[in-house]
């Protein structure tokens, strides 16, 4: 049921100008670096929620809403292209 | 002497059952997941109610079992658009559980195993609105749908409705939960179409 931060790449296309998948973040919880293709993604109709994979706390979650993308990334430390 | 009339047509359509606006029915049950699905057991199931005090009551399977139990059918309404009429829950009311809880406090968080959390004013969780639940449509409620229990508040969206409930926390002040930090409504009334903040 989990994708990996591949599941990403399209959905943030429009909002980061470099490739999110082969960025590298900072997990906020664990302090994991790893690059966000790694992440354990969970897409459903609300939204996308990007997991990290060691503590499995939220890393960034995505809803499409009417008016725009919007991206809430307070489960990462840093995010690195 | 009473006279009934059955009408020129002799047989009239079924009422038709309103859907919120912006919603179609279905009579699938879809999952939506943020997150892996927590393996709970009964037997290490607990369920607690945390007061601005600091005191915590709390309940275990048997405790839960021994509360007075409802069947419940009511339509449920997602906020990804789709509604589901007259589906069964057997649980018990939220109002059960506040019997010996004090609190003054107006607000709750929902908290669920896996770390998934709701918030919700507590007047939408009391009077017969709101049922901590561990069967649907007659079967023990599976991992996928929230089981061993789940919180269900059918007049708000669905997303309110907890899967893996295990405790709510009163708050003096409304503080938002999972979906409502992520753009989601703080209240999510389907009816005044309440999706997004
Ligand atoms: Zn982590």
């Amino acid at each position: 049921m989990a994708l990996d931060g591949n599941a990403l790449a399209g959905p943030l296309a429009g909002i980061y100008a470099f490739d999110v998948t082969t960025a590298r973040a900072r997990c906020a919880h664990c302090g994991v670096v790893a690059r966000l293709a790694r992440a354990l993604v969970f897409a459903s109709a609300m939204g996308i929620v990007a997991r990290c994979r060691a503590c499995e706390e939220v890393l960034l979650t995505v809803v499409e809403r009417p008016d725009g993308t919007s991206v809430s990334a307070r489960g990462l430390a840093w995010l690195r292209p | 002497m009473a006279i009934t009339t059955r009408g020129f047509g002799g047989r009239r359509a079924p009422a038709e059952k309103p859907l919120p606006p912006g919603q179609f029915l279905t009579e699938d049950f879809p999952v939506l997941s943020a997150g892996p699905t927590p393996n709970v057991d009964e037997a290490h199931w607990q369920f607690s109610v945390h007061t601005e005090s600091g005191e915590v009551r709390r309940w275990d399977w048997a405790a839960l079992m021994a509360m007075p139990v409802e069947d419940v059918t009511t339509d449920i309404h997602c906020v990804t658009r789709w509604s589901r009429f007259d589906t069964q829950w057997r649980g018990v009311s939220v109002d059960a559980f506040f019997e010996d809880v004090e609190s003054e406090a107006e607000f709750v968080m929902v908290h669920s195993y896996g770390g998934y959390t709701t918030n919700l004013p507590l007047e939408d969780l009391l009077d017969g609105k709101a049922w901590i639940t561990f069967e649907h449509g007659g079967e023990p409620l599976a991992p996928l749908h929230g089981g061993p229990v789940r919180l269900i508040v059918p007049h708000l969206y669905f997303w309110k409705s907890a899967k893996w409930v295990r405790g709510f926390v009163m708050q003096e002040h409304e503080e938002p939960g999972f979906w409502e930090q992520n753009g989601y409504h703080l209240y999510g009334d389907p009816w005044l179409e309440q999706r997004y903040a």
